[in-house]
């Protein structure tokens, strides 16, 4: 957990900043090496951004509604939506106001955060990228944020958490833990392996 | 309810009607065509002097010397007088059948029934249909075409008449006094409240010529009224001008709210001029929506007379490859304890050209004056150009005044953020300039905001490359 994790999440949704120079790609069998964005994330991939975007003049409400239709290529019914978002809200600590609130205009970093995972359960992806979304919170809003978590997992889907402090582990159960060192991963093991690491720290897979 | 269709089509504005008239005069611009216009429009002699006096203004005056080039602008070119084949009806159902079709896809008969207390339609130079609400009628509200103005309320015409917008202004506000035909009149009396808004709508078909149509409104002292003002035209290959004039009179404790949205089409040279004279206590507020034309050069102006004036300026400029859009705003404070807000958004791509261009000025009895202006301006490529050149002239130190700019771009982070959530580049550009447009739009009647993101929709399409 020392280099190439954002790297790598964005390799994965093909972000043009970034070039990839050999291998591929693989979801459900499939090679999405070199698919747009939009369309990556129509196959089902999520990813929450460590410093999300601010978007003035869209709310909350809309741009989800919007993102849901583009995601699903259905319409979206807005009442029985705006219900779910309203219930997700409430299930994050986040007031409903929010709803109609400039897309993380004026957010906190907090705030930012948890409307990254609201915005994981109203798209429901398959796969689900949640890049450091546990950095620079406090202990309440790490909890919130993994309750959030919780809420999405089932055993259809899969959540990749990228950190590199295992405190959100502590409320977190979690099937695997990969250390990455240089793009690499070095080490697999189950829960057990984040006590480790909490314990011994990083240095011996340096 | 024009609100109710999902997608817009440009070519709606784009289709032409055969160049059919009861009566076009011959281009160009001198004593004998201005006489002419007269006997055409059978003015009454006042009104024939005034116009030729106009025409002496207009040839004593020169271009303006700063903002986009008007070169191009031939006036042996343009006919500046085009009757259309058909007088002024109150049903539609006798408006000719090509007339009323452009009307209909515009929207203008069912907006007429689903939100408006009135409306107005200009077709060419003249006004082709014009109705309002009964129980408007009934409480004394006068809205006409101006000619009906001229010849049924004579003393109330010649007493406002150009004379909130003299012409000596510049040149085509000279011009227009010389060749003005059509435009609305409303008159709202004392503390009448009309609640629901009247709208005129102008459209110019004929190719080669131009419009000059004349709006002059008087609400009178505690009444008030929203006006909603909407023009388009087909798109030719020669220019066609545009030079309007719209005059408001706010008397004491009233309040007018004045909406336009322009989409004329981009061989238009669009110049325009409209001022406001505000009283005691009175609001005046302008919302604008810029998106068509070649060139514009359009400054609303409110000249703040009163104690307490109070005046908003909410206006948007949309500009695409060969269009300049010149807009901006004016203000006055001429009177203790009065108000001014201005807030401008432009929006520049494929090497548009939007300029915002203002005066502040605040003379010396304006004390305890406010004035807060804030321009925001967003390129969506490198080839595009944005500027705002104000003007501030303050005479006097007890007012409280600031100016905010902000010029932008659409970061590559942000478009990423939104492709990671399913849009698409385009999807995502639309919504950040939809958002951004966003402040202005909610100001506008609805059916005209939902025109607005549709036509951002439509300029933006296929404009990734």
């Amino acid at each position: 957990m020392v280099h190439g994790k954002t790297t790598t999440a964005n390799a994965i949704l093909n972000n043009p900043m970034y070039s990839k120079i050999n291998g591929s790609i693989l979801f459900e069998e499939e090679d999405i090496t070199s698919l747009k964005t939009d369309e990556i994330a129509r196959k089902g991939i999520f990813m929450s951004f460590q410093l999300p975007e601010e978007i003035p003049g869209v709310s909350v409400t809309n741009f989800l509604k919007y993102a849901k239709n583009k995601i699903t290529g259905k319409p979206v019914k807005i009442f029985e939506f705006k219900d779910e978002i309203k219930n997700y809200m409430e299930e994050l600590n986040i007031n409903s106001t929010y709803m109609e609130r400039s897309l993380n205009v004026g957010f906190s970093g907090g705030e930012k955060k948890k409307n990254e995972i609201l915005q994981m359960l109203v798209l429901n992806p398959k796969l689900a990228i949640l890049d450091e979304t546990d950095s620079g919170l406090d202990v309440d809003a790490i909890k919130t944020v993994s309750k959030g978590i919780e809420m999405f997992k089932n055993d259809e889907n899969a959540v990749l958490i990228i950190t590199h402090n295992t405190k959100i582990l502590h409320s977190l159960k979690v099937d695997y833990v990969h250390v990455l060192v240089d793009g690499k991963i070095v080490k697999t093991g189950g829960q057990e392996l984040a006590r480790e690491i909490e314990e011994n720290g990083y240095s011996q897979y340096k | 309810m024009k609100s109710q269709i999902n997608e817009i089509n440009r070519n709606i504005y784009d289709i032409k009607n055969k160049d059919e008239y009861d009566f076009k005069i011959k281009k160009g611009l001198t004593p004998e065509i201005i006489n002419e216009i007269s006997n055409q429009k059978s003015d009454p002699d006042w009104m024939r002097e005034f116009r030729l006096k106009a025409l002496e203004v207009y040839n004593r005056l020169e271009l303006p010397t700063w903002g986009p080039d008007l070169s191009e602008l031939d006036m042996s070119e343009i006919a500046t007088y085009v009757r259309p084949k058909t007088k002024l009806n109150n049903s539609w159902e006798d408006v000719p059948e090509d007339i009323k079709n452009t009307f209909d896809r515009l929207g203008i008969p069912e907006a007429e029934k689903a939100s408006l207390a009135g409306v107005g339609a200009q077709y060419d130079s003249e006004v082709v249909y014009h109705s309002m609400k009964e129980d408007l009628i009934k409480q004394g509200v006068i809205y006409t075409d101006m000619e009906t103005a001229l010849r049924d309320y004579p003393d109330l015409v010649k007493e406002h008449f150009m004379k909130c917008v003299p012409v000596h202004d510049h040149k085509f506000v000279a011009l227009h006094g010389a060749v003005w035909s059509g435009g609305s009149f409303v008159y709202v009396p004392k503390n009448v409240k009309v609640d629901i808004p009247l709208q005129s709508y102008f459209r110019l078909n004929s190719p080669e010529s131009g419009q000059f149509e004349h709006t002059l409104i008087i609400v009178d002292e505690g009444a008030s009224l929203h006006f909603i003002e909407g023009c388009s035209a087909p798109k030719y290959n020669k220019v066609n001008l545009h030079a309007g004039c719209v005059e408001l009179y706010v008397k004491d404790n009233a309040y007018l709210r004045y909406s336009t949205i322009e989409n004329w089409s981009k061989n238009m040279l669009n110049l325009n001029t409209k001022k406001a004279i505000v009283g005691k206590n009175a609001g005046m507020d302008w919302v604008s929506g810029s998106f068509g034309s070649k060139i514009s050069m359009l400054y609303p102006m409110s000249i703040l007379n009163g104690d307490g004036a109070k005046t908003e300026y909410t206006g948007i400029s949309f500009a695409g490859a060969g269009q300049n859009l010149d807009n901006g705003f004016k203000v006055v404070h001429n009177a203790k304890n009065t108000s001014s807000v201005v807030n401008a958004k432009s929006i520049s791509k494929n090497g548009g050209i939007c300029t915002y261009r203002s005066l502040v000025r605040v003379n010396e009895n304006a004390k305890n004056s406010k004035c807060t202006v804030s321009c925001e301006s967003l390129m969506l490529d490198d080839i595009s150009r944005s500027d705002t050149i104000p003007t501030n002239e303050i005479r006097t130190d007890e007012i409280e005044f600031s100016h905010e700019a902000k010029i932008g771009k659409i970061s590559d982070k942000t478009i990423f953020y939104l492709m990671s959530r399913g849009l698409s580049e385009e999807d995502a550009k639309a919504m950040i300039v939809r958002g951004f447009a966003y402040p202005i739009s909610k100001e506008l009647p609805v059916e005209y905001a939902v025109e607005m993101n549709n036509l951002i929709n439509l300029e933006l399409e296929g404009s990734i490359g």
